[in-house]
This record gives structure tokens, C-alpha cells and sequence, in this order.
């Protein structure tokens, strides 16, 4: 977690901000990439969009028990780089993925990968709250069936209950499992699809702005969960709020227009950035 | 002097009008700079103009166009000396009308016209000519008035754009009420036949009879002359080919949509698309002599082979061929609908670690549900309706029976036979026809209705 002399040793990519070239395809990043204890290691990763590059040699860890912040302008390839994690850019035909991405030092970016146990160990909540047309128990239960996680009728209402408890949503639906999750309000099914996601218990879980249409009081109770979580699993969280990506994270990533431009210590990099655009999109100067 | 040209001067003077219109409505105004003082744009006041100088004429010219050949005849044949007239049957009397009138128009006849019918022709032509100088003048006249009542109209305060949005909503309501009085009195007409048939044919004979032999003798005298119009043989039949053609139908089109929109490279959608569309453009009657000419013969050799005694006319066969015609409604109806669920939900799951046969089986499909019901309804009124395939592979004799190597016919093969060749068309057996056609409406309309409830309650359901 924290800037060790040998990490930088062994890391001659780390340089500082003077060496900052203009060509964006060699823009280097600022700080520690790496994690003492890695659950995920990226190596110079870029993304395509048919011809347009939404990622450029972004090289970043992700280490066990770590919230990680992503933070950055709309548009910048937050997502994009999200959804490299689980591969949920083979759903788009235009994409394409180049690059080293490890899980548990095993790689899977390799074709032969099965990505269906992959994207079962490391869970996705969308930015767009996306509820399937089913009622709000079936919404929970889905996963949970597909893996047989659960033997019996009960235990599968309790593990709804659970879910749905740790995400804030129990005490609002619970009079109403069999109504349709699609029939919730937008913060709602937020928080449905945050229970949808727990609910298949994955290792790694990547949140794309999991809070961004909830109230204080919801966002205080993900937050609260996103902390917990941490004590297992392993957890990246993109968002627009500083002030949430200050409260929740432990390292903190930014990036501008595909590249990544500064990751290290969510401390370092809010009290003192060592990038330009770092500190302008954080002091509100930009985006 | 056609009726054409006059079509034509109308339309040029609604050119016309509108121009001078906003011309005027600037002109009120104080010029290009002032129209702000107008109530709205220059060119509302022009539009009002137009339809004030050509809808009247054109609701003129279209009444006159309609009316005209009856009342010059009935003028002329008031004029023709009684002893002409009075005793003539309602056939010869029609024969004499046209024969003035071609003569009026100048049409060369057989034979040499009488002294009678060519002062017909001479009063009929001169009646002609009156008609179109009054048309002219009173189209003129009425053209005047119009621009004369929209030029005194436009003041700034006038509110042409709400007159003439409310003029179009007039026209457009006009227009869909074609298609529904078109509608109402195609039905009417066959429910007030049915009900002279039920006069003679009580409806519990006909509906839950179960012989079908629509003999009516053509003279009173003949033998045999009560048929028999119990319509339960012709439901079953129909049932029974429509339930064979669903049967083919509805796994293979789905399953293809399935493959189609969840599976298939894009280079095969590519072609595979536009195959099962060319299948939906294939005309009912090559299918049908597919059916009669291929399938029927090989499902005959087929049954012998194995020992099963197949009819040459069976409903297999008929089915069969139906079912491969409905394939692309199931198919590109599904896949259209699958194709809509969107591909949010599709990412939902895979991201919960599902594969991409449940997501289809446990995501997609439940979503598209109500849409692929909907679709299959719709396949089933059309296999139902269907004429061509089973007037050509099904057979004549009414049959009531569920095996589908026999040979049953079908309700619309039935109206057609009932219909072709010498009928008069007020015994039962050409009105049974409309009774039979009345229930195919009926059965028709009711499955449309069930395939929209059917939607409407999943989409409350799920959306
Ligand atoms: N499916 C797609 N097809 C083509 N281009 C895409 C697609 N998704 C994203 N992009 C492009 O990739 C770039 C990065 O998009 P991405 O969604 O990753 O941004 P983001 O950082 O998540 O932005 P936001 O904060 O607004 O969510 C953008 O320029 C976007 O236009
Ligand atoms: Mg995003």
C-alpha cells in the first residue's frame, strides 16, 4: 500500500511529472503502481474502440483488502478499464483488449480462460442500475440458483434477506418481495443491484459509481458496507465524489482522457498530488 | 373541360391564394419587419388562404363527380316517352341506359341505335354540357369567395396557425375514418348475410352440427334438395392444420431467433436474415402447389413405406407446408423482440458469473416473452385465415376427424368452394359462405385481443 524505496526500485516505469512527455500514448504514470499484495495486476493495458483508444498502457495493482478509487473526468475510460477486470468488454463486438491482466497471478486476458467462473469471482455493479424484469426476491435469487449456492428453499431466503440488508434495501422491500424490481425507484435499484451483486459472494467486487443517484443517508450505509467488505474481499470503486473516494478508499487512481495519470495513497493524492492534472481536477479546477 | 383540368386550375389557384395570403399578412403587418405584430408566421395566413379557396371546390368537385352520371340519367330517362320505359325489367332497363350512354360519349355500338335512344343521347349530351358550365361557375364563384373571406380575415390579431392546425386535424380525422367505415362496412355486410343465412339455417345447426354437405338444389323440383351445414368439421379441420403448422413453426422460427440475435457471427446474420425473409416472400399459391405437388406425394410414399396408410390430400402435408410459410413471422418477430431486451440486462447477468444459455433461458427469454406470444398469436390467425396452401393440398370432403394422415378441409377452403362458379346468390349454400366467414372474424379477432391482453399484462408486470 504504502511507496516502498525497493517497489521503486524494481519499478523504473515510476518517473516524475518533469519527465511527462506531451504524446499521450507515452504519457507515464505518477506514483506507486504497484500493491504489496496484489489480487489483480494490470500491465500496460489498452483499450480500443473500433480505432478509437480508450485506454493507453495503463499499468495498475489492486491489492487484497484495498478499496481502490478511480476517479477522473467523464468520459476519461473509468469504465472502460472496470470492465477489463471481469472481461465485460467481450460483450462489446467494437472492443478490443490488449494487454497483461493477471487474477491471482493467473492471467485472463487468455483466451482459453473460461470467463464464466472468472466474472463469478469478480463481481460488477454497473453504473446504470440495470434490475432484470423479474420480481425483487428473483432479482437477488437469480445468482445465487444459477451457482446452486444454496440448498433449500430457506436458506435461499435467507441469503436474499442478507443481501439485501447488507445493501440498505431490506427494510423498504421486504413487505413487497414479489413486486418488480424494475418497479423501484432509481436509488433503489442501486442498492438492488449492489444485493444482486453480494449475493453470489464474488472476491473481487468493482463498483461503477454505486452511489451516484443516492441520498446521504443510502450513501452513508454503502460506504459503511464498502468498509466492511474490505475486511475480505477486494474491492475498486469508480466515482464522481471526492469526498467518497476520500472517505472509503485506501489508494486512489486518476486518470485523464485514457491515460492514468496518478495513483498512490488516496492521502498523497488528495493532500498533496504530484501531477498537474491531478491537483487541478481535484482542487475542482477541471472537469 | 375535364374534370382533370379543373383539378388542376383549383390546385393552381390554392398556389395562388397562398401567396397572396402572406403577402397580405405582411402586408397588414407593415411590412417583412413587422410580422412580430402578427399573431403567427406569414406563411399560417397563406395556408389558410389555400385551404379557404381549394376545399371547398374540392369537396364540391368530388360530391359532383359522384353524382353527376346518376341524375343526368334519371333527367334523361324522365324525359323518354312512358310506353318506352314502363314495362322494361330492371336488366333491359340498365342495357338501355348504357347504350344512351355510349352513344352520348360517342362509343361506337354494335348495331344501328333507335330514333328513341338517339334523342336519348342528344338530350343526355346537352344535360352533360349544363352540368359542366354550372360545375365551372360554381368552382369559380367559390374560389372568389374564399380568397375573398380570407383576405378580409387577415388582421394581425387573426390566429391562422390555430385555424389552420385545426383544419388539418379535421382532414386527417376524415382520412382514418375511410379505413374505419371501410372496415365497419366490410363487417356489416357480412353479418347481415350471415343473418339471412341463420334465417334459413338455425346457428345451432351450424355451429355445433357435425355434417357438412352444402347441397341446395338449383330447382325446387330436384331430389335431395336439403344440405346439411353443420360447421364443426371445418373448425376441426382448420384446427387441426393450423395446430401442425404451429407445431413446425413455432420451435424452428424460435430457436432460429435465438440463434440469430444471441448466437450466430455477424456474417451469418449477414445472410441467414435475409433467407428466412425471402421464405416470408414467397407466394401462398407456389406453397400451395409445393404442397400438392411435392410434400403430398412423398408423405404418401413415406406413410407406405413404413405401412401407414396416409391420404394423398392429408393434413400433414398441408400443415406441414403452412408451417414452413409461417416460419419467418415467428422468427423475425422473436428476434426482433429479443434483440430489444436491452443488452444491460444481458451484461447484469453475465456478470454475475451466468453463461450465456441461462442468461438466455432465465433473462432474455422471460423479458421477451409477452413479444414472442404476441408474435405467435399473430402467426396463428394468419395460419388460421390461410386460403392458397389449403384450397391446393387439403381436401374438399369434410371429415371430422384428429388424425392427420386423413384428409379434412378447412373453413376458408369451404368458402371458396361455396363461391366459385354459378351461384345465385341468395340460397343457403352462398350464404353460408358469409356465416362462415363471420366466424373466421370472429375466431381471429378474439385471438388478436387474447395476444394483446396477454402483452399488456406482462409489460405491467415487468416494465
Ligand atoms: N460501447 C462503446 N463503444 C464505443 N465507444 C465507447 C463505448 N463505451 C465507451 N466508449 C468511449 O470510451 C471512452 C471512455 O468511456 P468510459 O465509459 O470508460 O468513460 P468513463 O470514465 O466511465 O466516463 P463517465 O464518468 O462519464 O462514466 C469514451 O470516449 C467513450 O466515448
Ligand atoms: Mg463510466
Amino acid at each position: 500500500m504504502n511507496m516502498t524505496a525497493e517497489a521503486i526500485a524494481v519499478k523504473p516505469i515510476n518517473l516524475t511529472a518533469d519527465h511527462l512527455a506531451q504524446d499521450q500514448s507515452t504519457t507515464i504514470t505518477v506514483g506507486e503502481i504497484s500493491s504489496p499484495n496484489p489480487r489483480m495486476e494490470c500491465r500496460d493495458v489498452n483499450v480500443w474502440y473500433n480505432a478509437n483508444q480508450a485506454i493507453k498502457n495503463v499499468s495498475l495493482d489492486i491489492g487484497q483488502n484495498e478499496v481502490i478509487a478511480m476517479i477522473g473526468p467523464s468520459g476519461c475510460g473509468k469504465s472502460t478499464f472496470l470492465r477489463c477486470l471481469n472481461r465485460m468488454n467481450d460483450t462489446i463486438p467494437a472492443a478490443r483488449v490488449e494487454g497483461s491482466i493477471q487474477l491471482d497471478g493467473q492471467e485472463i486476458q487468455d483466451k482459453s480462460i473460461d470467463v464464466v467462473p472468472l466474472r463469478a469471482r469478480v463481481g460488477m455493479v454497473f453504473q446504470k442500475p440495470n434490475p432484470f424484469p423479474k420480481s425483487i426476491y428473483e432479482n437477488i435469487a437469480y445468482g445465487p440458483r444459477i451457482h446452486g449456492l444454496t440448498n433449500s428453499r430457506a436458506e435461499l431466503d435467507e441469503l436474499v434477506e442478507t443481501s439485501l440488508q447488507r445493501a440498505g434495501l431490506w427494510k423498504e422491500v421486504k413487505d413487497r418481495l414479489d413486486a418488480p424490481g424494475t418497479g423501484l425507484s432509481g436509488g433503489q435499484q442501486q442498492r438492488l443491484c449492489i444485493a444482486r451483486t453480494l449475493s453470489v459472494s464474488p472476491e473481487v467486487i468493482l463498483m461503477d459509481e454505486p452511489c451516484s443517484a443516492l441520498d446521504p443517508i443510502a450513501t452513508a450505509i454503502i460506504e459503511e458496507l464498502i468498509d466492511e467488505l474490505r475486511q475480505q474481499y477486494t474491492i475498486a470503486i469508480v466515482t464522481h465524489s471526492m469526498q467518497q473516494a476520500a472517505r472509503v478508499s485506501q489508494r486512489t487512481a486518476y486518470f485523464h482522457l485514457g491515460d492514468l495519470v496518478e495513483v498512490g495513497t488516496t492521502d498523497d493524492i488528495f493532500n498533496q498530488p504530484k501531477h498537474k492534472l491531478t491537483e487541478d481536477y481535484i482542487t475542482g479546477r477541471f472537469g | 373541360m375535364s374534370p382533370s383540368l379543373l383539378l388542376f386550375i383549383i390546385l393552381a389557384a390554392m398556389a395562388l391564394a397562398y401567396h397572396l395570403g402572406r403577402k397580405r399578412a405582411i402586408g397588414v403587418a407593415g411590412g417583412i419587419t413587422q410580422i412580430n405584430r402578427l399573431h403567427s408566421l406569414p406563411a399560417y395566413y397563406g395556408y389558410y388562404a389555400a385551404l379557404w379557396v381549394g376545399l371547398p371546390s374540392l369537396l364540391l368537385l368530388l360530391f359532383w363527380a359522384g353524382l353527376q352520371g346518376q341524375i343526368l340519367t334519371a333527367l334523361t330517362l324522365a324525359e323518354l316517352p312512358l310506353e318506352t320505359t314502363a314495362n322494361l325489367s330492371e336488366g333491359q332497363l340498365s342495357l338501355l341506359v348504357s347504350d344512351i350512354r355510349n352513344l352520348a360519349d360517342g362509343n361506337l355500338m354494335g348495331r344501328e341505335p333507335s330514333a328513341e335512344v338517339e334523342a336519348a343521347a342528344a338530350h343526355y349530351q346537352r344535360l352533360q354540357g349544363i352540368a359542366t358550365a354550372t360545375l365551372w361557375a360554381l368552382v369559380g364563384a367559390m374560389v372568389l369567395a374564399g380568397m375573398a373571406w380570407a383576405w378580409q380575415h387577415t388582421t394581425p390579431s387573426f390566429r391562422a396557425r390555430n385555424r389552420v392546425e385545426s383544419i388539418a386535424m379535421i382532414v386527417l380525422i376524415l382520412f382514418s375514418s375511410i379505413a374505419i367505415l371501410t372496415t365497419l362496412g366490410i363487417v356489416l355486410s357480412v353479418l347481415f348475410e350471415s343473418i339471412r343465412f341463420f334465417q334459413q339455417v338455425p346457428w345451432t345447426e351450424f355451429l355445433f352440427g357435425t355434417k357438412w354437405s352444402p347441397q341446395i338444389a338449383l330447382r325446387a323440383e330436384q331430389v335431395g334438395a336439403s344440405g346439411a351445414f353443420g360447421a364443426i368439421p371445418l373448425f376441426t379441420g382448420t384446427l387441426l392444420i393450423s395446430f401442425i403448422a404451429m407445431l413446425l413453426a413455432v420451435p424452428v422460427g424460435l430457436l432460429s431467433a435465438v440463434y440469430l440475435a444471441e448466437y450466430a457471427p455477424r456474417q451469418v446474420r449477414a445472410w441467414a436474415k435475409p433467407v428466412l425473409e425471402i421464405l416470408a416472400g414467397i407466394p401462398t399459391v407456389v406453397y400451395g402447389f409445393f404442397a400438392a405437388l411435392t410434400v403430398a406425394p412423398f408423405m404418401r410414399g413415406l406413410g407406405e413405406s413404413v405401412g401407414l396408410d396416409i391420404a394423398s390430400e392429408s393434413a400433414l402435408a398441408a400443415g406441414l407446408v403452412m408451417g414452413i410459410m409461417i416460419i419467418p413471422f415467428v422468427s423475425s418477430l422473436s428476434e426482433d423482440v429479443i434483440n430489444a431486451v436491452p443488452q444491460s440486462l444481458r451484461d447484469g447477468s453475465y456478470a454475475l458469473g451466468a453463461t450465456q444459455s441461462e442468461t438466455i433461458r432465465r433473462v432474455i427469454f422471460p423479458a421477451a416473452l409477452p413479444g414472442i406470444v404476441g408474435g405467435v398469436l399473430l402467426a396463428v390467425s394468419r395460419a388460421i385465415g390461410e386460403t392458397m396452401i389449403v384450397v391446393m393440398a387439403a381436401g374438399l370432403a369434410a371429415n371430422l376427424t384428429a388424425n392427420p394422415f386423413e384428409s379434412v378441409t378447412t373453413v376458408t377452403v369451404q368458402i371458396v368452394t361455396l363461391l366459385t362458379g354459378d351461384q345465385e346468390f341468395d340460397s343457403a349454400k352462398t350464404l353460408a359462405a358469409f356465416a362462415l366467414g363471420l366466424t373466421l372474424f370472429v375466431v381471429t379477432l378474439i385471438l388478436n385481443v387474447i395476444a394483446l391482453h396477454i402483452v399488456r399484462k406482462y409489460r405491467e408486470q415487468y416494465e
